[in-house]
């Protein structure tokens, strides 16, 4: 836990293959860096050959392969476009929250997975950013860097608000956060992103005293910021209606999602990270 | 200090404190347990959730008591509570510790100074000055012996009971002479005395009087007797509330002639009863054995009675000559046993068989001659130690004994014929006795008026007769005259056993005379009359808590003295005169005990052994625990409990309890396993061979013993196949014996003498093959036995009581110098001096053939040598001797010569006469060549 952010991620992104689009390219596994889009089109890979049609550029046509027919083909390249991925990274007091000494917060799950996810990106030649970073998704070590340099910066507020303002169209965006606040923001950027034709992943990272309410006795429950305070004199007995309230939340969540395109998954900072972060890859990639 | 009856307080003004109880209750009862503050994101969903349960935030009750609790035991314990609080020192001015140091305060006699100490405690902490005066003791006159209460302390330690009561009347005399005014502490004895009132009253005249008085009853034993062939114990108390048991037992020499328990009985005071009596049977045998009665676990002289020749009962053979049948009044012999028949066994029959009776007295009344071989046996049993008492008669006066020359079995030679005086055939007028001279036992017997001898034998005038006469008639005629032969002595009564020749048999002064020639025992006590003109010498006497003691050379007694009851001129024990044996008891037969009786005003208190017990730590403790209690109950409560922290902070709490109780456990199990029998330690040492020694209280001394045998531990499993366990120290008179096969016992000059049961434990331990080695240490400068140290004294008193055989220095051809190395000598730390071992059999024989003799079969029970052995074995815990042994190398070899004693005397001990034995290796080989 002592080593800086990115030597972690890139450990963590290691052992996994390249991000890659397609369950087919993937298998294949010799293309490594493009993103193709199985369809003709800008790159540098073949994809067919087709007849050439009025119009075609001479230089396009493949005079080998025509020469071997009467007809002129014409050698169409698969289409590699490199595509765009934004993070937002919840910030917030409540991410710092770990119930165990020996238990990663929140924040630090969530900027371990996010960045891991750009690191994997970054190898499969997409654009990665981060939706408050001011600047587009950009693709690179440096852009890798500048993210991980971003993702230590906190904010004061208690619970984090999505940032939208640099969504580009079309591209893919991945929310992590606990989403314990207000559901409303987040209802909202879903929907500005579904706007824009953005889709992606929503990924809850919860501690596990947050989803099993292990308390008892005469408690004053207080967030991270001070900002929000509760007493009871019996915690025990608020657990079945908190555990309630959470579950409604994920099933809030979940729709949202649903309505969207989106995928929305709860990751817990006592499981491996390596599952989440096949999760999202896989999320990521499905949707091609 | 506030006393609340058991239990005192020193500072009670912090009960005060209690009065805030109830507001802290109300305090503490608004005031729930702090909540936690607990960081959780999830707040955001617990925002507008209710509790379910709507009361209000209380300290549940339970907890609160038990706050209270805890706060309650902190103020009772920081307010000093002490249990059986000791009545606090108010006064002021100088403090006289009055003690009644008689035989009645010695059973208690511990507990009565204790009490004194905890008194002189507090006197000494205010600086009071304190006299200790003990009533039979009293200081000079003139003024209070006023010394530090610290000082005072130390007299009082020293202060012992006497074995006589005391007397008030001199107090009051001796008060009269100090005009001071003090406090008085009385430790009384419980008993009544004639001024004991006036005293108190004089005392509380003068300041603050308290008197400390057990409240168990005082016993007196009082002296056995015989009635009716049975011992008839009885004894007194003084007060009768309660119903009583106690236990006697009736001490006396074995026939080892080693003391101890030779009959019990128990006797029962009936509620309300001062008396009670009991009977017991004993034979004869064991009865002339029996010294003294006790009252088991009471040590007093009045629960101590011994016994004296009214529990003897001589055994008298009487023969007579051939008396005429029917005449039975003339016989001679029927006055005789009407005087001994109820003091003594009377045996009649054949001489021959009489004396293998071994009876005290042969009386021969008229016999004058006897067969040879029965006079041969009655010479040498009179020359052992017995009394012969003759009586004259018709056929003595006829028979020619002693006539030409003494006869020795009669006192002087005796005139033909006898004479006769007023008869009716005489003339003059019937002879009467002379006084008894003073050198005669009889001196001092009333002579009765009407006592007429009208015969008797007459004695040939010689230069002896006159020494030998020790009663005469008026005319200067002997009447009895008596000769010692050996050990023994011969008594003749110059007239008849029966009333023929005078009128002596029929008066109360035969039987008196008979008394004092030991023939017959008294059966009470005698009274001063009787004991008129003798003089008593004390053999032993008692202490005031009732053990037996050496009189040494003190004064004798007259003999009237004896009845006037015991005091600092008599004290208790038994006296001797000739043969006869009288004890003073400090009960009488008609000894009454009555309870002190104290003026108004004075009430005995009795603090007893209840000791002062401070309580406060008990509480603060209990204050701890309650607290420890909360902390888990708070932790329960708001919830701490759980999780890892809770649990981890409600195991230290548990701990924190425990180890505040851990400590008493412990001492308790030190207590547990400091009792004396450790069987486990005995299996282990019989497992093992085991080298003892005996421990005499001298710590020094111990430790050199235990590293000396430690030493030649080390040096016997080195060289031989003996491998003994470390070595243990014995204390004789607790610890079994039977498991050592050898005892090391230093002697130490002021090493205590063993009890008579740890004697008898020693001689079973010697008789089972047991040894002891006794050294002295003192390089038996003078020789053995000399007594020329300190030393050399203290063994010959220790070993006195043990079965030692007789014993010779080691000779050459011992087995000792050759169960395991060859050895001339047998050195120590000194050299040189013999060493003593069981004598040889003086029959032994060199075998033929051998260069040894055929010594006695088996160990020699006890190697006495002054040697030092222990310290020239002694090595320390690195192995290195302890002490130098002589100088240089030859010292070494010196010490080395040590060792070899030591190997050889194990060997010794645990293979017997092994090597002695091999002498008969030659003979054994040829027979098997054959």
């Amino acid at each position: 836990m002592t080593l800086p952010l990115r030597p972690r991620a890139e450990a963590l992104a290691a052992p996994l293959p390249p991000l890659l689009a397609e369950a087919s390219q993937l298998a294949r596994g010799v293309v490594l860096g493009e993103h193709g889009r199985r369809r003709p089109g800008m790159g540098d890979a073949f994809w067919q050959y087709r007849t050439a049609q009025p119009g075609d550029p001479a230089r396009s046509i493949d005079w080998r392969r025509s020469a071997r027919s009467d007809v002129h083909f014409v050698a169409e390249k698969e289409w590699q476009a490199a595509q765009s991925v934004v993070f937002w990274v919840d910030r917030g007091q409540s991410m710092q929250f770990s119930s165990e000494k020996n238990l990663v917060t929140k924040a630090d799950r969530a900027a371990l997975l996010s960045l891991a996810a750009a690191v994997l990106l970054v190898q499969a030649g997409e654009r990665v950013g981060l939706t408050d970073m001011g600047i587009r998704p950009m693709r690179g070590e440096v852009q890798l860097g500048r993210v991980a340099e971003r993702l230590a910066d906190k904010t004061p507020q208690d619970y984090g608000v999505p940032d939208v303002s640099i969504l580009p169209r079309h591209s893919r965006a991945v929310f992590i956060s606990d989403f314990m606040a207000d559901p409303g923001p987040v209802e909202e950027a879903l929907a500005t992103a579904a706007d824009r034709g953005v889709q992606g992943v929503l990924l809850q990272v919860l501690d596990p005293s947050e989803e099993a309410f292990p308390f008892d006795g005469r408690t004053v429950f207080h967030s991270m910021g001070n900002t929000l305070e509760f007493e009871t004199r019996k915690a025990g007995e608020l657990r079945d209606r908190y555990l309630a309230r959470l579950a409604r939340r994920k099933e809030r969540l979940t729709a949202m999602a649903g309505l969207t395109g989106w995928r929305f998954h709860t990751h817990h900072t006592n499981d491996s990270p390596a599952s989440a972060l096949l999760w999202m890859y896989q999320a990521l990639e499905g949707r091609a | 200090m506030f006393t609340l009856s058991p239990i005192g307080f020193v500072t009670p003004w912090l009960l005060i404190a209690l009065a805030a109880l109830p507001i802290l209750w109300i305090i503490l009862r608004a005031i729930p347990p702090a909540p936690i503050r607990r960081a959780f994101p999830g707040v955001a969903l617990l925002l507008g959730l209710e509790d379910e349960d709507s009361e209000a935030d209380r300290t549940p009750w339970w907890l609160l008591l038990l706050r209270m609790l805890a706060v309650a035991a902190m103020i009772f314990g920081f307010s000093g509570p002490i249990l059986n609080p000791e009545p606090v020192e108010t006064g002021s001015g100088p403090l006289v510790v009055l003690v009644d140091d008689s035989y009645a305060a010695a059973p208690d006699w511990r507990p009565r100074l204790e009490a004194a100490d905890r008194r002189l405690e507090a006197a000494a902490s205010t600086g009071r000055r304190v006299a200790v005066v003990a009533l039979n003791d009293l200081p000079p006159e003139g003024g209070l012996p006023l010394r530090s209460a610290a000082d005072a302390q130390a007299r009082l330690d020293g202060l012992l009971p006497k074995a006589w009561p005391v007397d008030h009347a001199p107090a009051l005399d001796w008060l009269d002479t100090v005009d001071e005014g003090f406090d008085t502490l009385w430790l009384s004895d419980g008993l009544a005395g004639d001024s004991r009132a006036a005293l108190a009253r004089e005392l509380q005249s003068r300041g603050a009087l308290t008197v400390s008085e057990p409240p168990a009853p005082r016993i007196g034993l009082q002296p056995a007797r015989i009635a009716d062939g049975m011992v008839r114990l009885s004894a007194t108390r003084s007060t009768s509330d309660a119903a009583q048991t106690i236990d006697l037992t009736g001490q006396g020499p074995d026939p080892a002639g080693i003391e101890r328990e030779l009959a019990r009985a128990t006797l029962t005071f009936e509620q309300g009863a001062t008396e009670a009596v009991t009977e017991i049977s004993l034979p004869p045998e064991l009865r002339n054995r029996i010294a003294r009665f006790e009252v088991e676990g009471l040590r007093s002289a009045g629960t101590v009675t011994l016994a004296d020749d009214t529990l003897r009962r001589r055994k008298v053979a009487l023969i007579g000559g051939d008396s005429e049948e029917g005449l039975e009044l003339l016989s001679p012999l029927h006055y005789l046993r009407e005087a001994l028949v109820p003091t003594a066994d009377v045996l009649e029959g054949a001489l021959s068989d009489l004396i293998a009776a071994s009876p005290d007295v042969v009386v021969l009344a008229d016999v004058p001659a006897l067969a040879p071989s029965d006079k041969d046996a009655l010479e040498e049993w009179v020359a052992e130690g017995g009394l012969l008492l003759r009586f004259a008669g018709p056929r003595l006066a006829a028979a020619d004994t002693g006539r030409a020359e003494e006869d020795p079995l009669l006192p002087v030679r005796l005139r033909v014929g006898g004479r006769e005086v007023g008869g009716a055939m005489s003339w003059g007028e019937p002879r009467t006795l002379a006084p008894f001279p003073e050198d005669s036992p009889f001196y001092g017997l009333a002579i009765p008026d009407d006592i007429e001898v009208t015969s008797q034998v007459l004695a040939e005038p010689g230069p002896l007769l006159a020494e030998r006469t020790i009663a005469e008639l008026v005319d200067g005629t002997p009447l009895v005259t008596r000769k010692t032969l050996a050990d023994g002595q011969v008594v003749l009564i110059h007239v008849s056993a029966n009333a023929e020749w005078s009128s002596l048999p029929l008066s109360g002064l035969f039987v008196q005379m008979l008394e004092r020639l030991a023939v017959s025992t008294r059966t009470g006590t005698p009274d001063a009359g009787e004991l008129e003109g003798t003089t008593w010498v004390p053999e032993t006497l008692l202490d005031g808590f009732g053990a037996l003691d050496d009189a040494g050379e003190r004064p004798g007694v007259p003999g009237e003295e004896l009845t006037q009851g015991v005091g600092p001129d008599l004290p208790p024990g038994l006296y001797a005169d000739e043969d006869r044996r009288v004890a003073v008891n400090v009960i009488g037969e008609d000894t009454v005990l009555r309870p002190a009786a104290w003026p108004a005003g004075v009430v005995p208190e009795w603090q007893g052994e209840r000791e002062e017990t401070d309580l406060s730590g008990w509480l603060l403790l209990l204050a701890l625990a309650a607290l420890a209690v909360d902390v888990i109950a708070s932790l329960f409560l708001t919830g701490r409990l759980s999780g890892k922290r809770g649990k981890a902070a409600a195991t230290a709490a548990v701990i924190g309890v425990a180890l505040m109780i851990a400590p008493q456990y412990a001492r308790a199990q030190d207590e547990a396993k400091a009792t004396p029998i450790d069987e486990a330690a005995l299996v282990a040492a019989a497992g093992e061979v085991t080298l003892a020694y005996v421990r005499t209280g001298n710590a020094q001394l111990d430790r050199v013993s235990e590293a000396g045998l430690q030493g030649l531990g080390q040096q016997l499993f080195a060289r031989t196949s003996v491998e003994p366990v470390a070595p243990v120290g014995i204390d004789i008179e607790t610890d079994e014996l039977a498991v050592y096969p050898l005892l090391y016992w230093p002697v130490e000059e002021t090493q205590p003498a063993p009890s008579s049961e740890a004697y008898a434990k020693l001689n079973a331990y010697l008789r089972g093959g047991g040894m002891i080695v006794f050294d002295t240490r003192d390089g038996d400068v003078a020789g053995f036995g000399s007594g020329a140290t300190a030393e050399g004294t203290r063994l010959r008193s220790l070993a006195r009581p043990l079965d030692i055989p007789p014993l010779e220095p080691i000779p050459n051809d011992h087995v000792l110098t050759r169960t395991f190395y060859l050895l001339a000598d047998f050195p120590g730390r000194y050299f040189g001096q013999s060493v003593w071992v069981e004598s040889s059999p003086p029959d032994a024989e060199r075998a033929e053939g051998m260069p040894f003799r055929n010594l006695n079969d088996g160990v020699t029970p006890v190697l006495i040598g002054g040697n030092d052995w222990a310290s020239a074995w002694a090595v320390n815990e690195n192995g290195s001797p302890m002490f130098p042994v002589g100088r240089g190398f030859a010292g070494e070899r010196q010490r080395e010569m040590a060792y070899r004693f030591g190997v050889n005397l194990v060997m010794h001990v645990l293979t017997g006469n092994y090597k002695s034995d091999q002498v008969h290796v030659p003979a054994l080989l040829e027979r098997l060549g054959q």
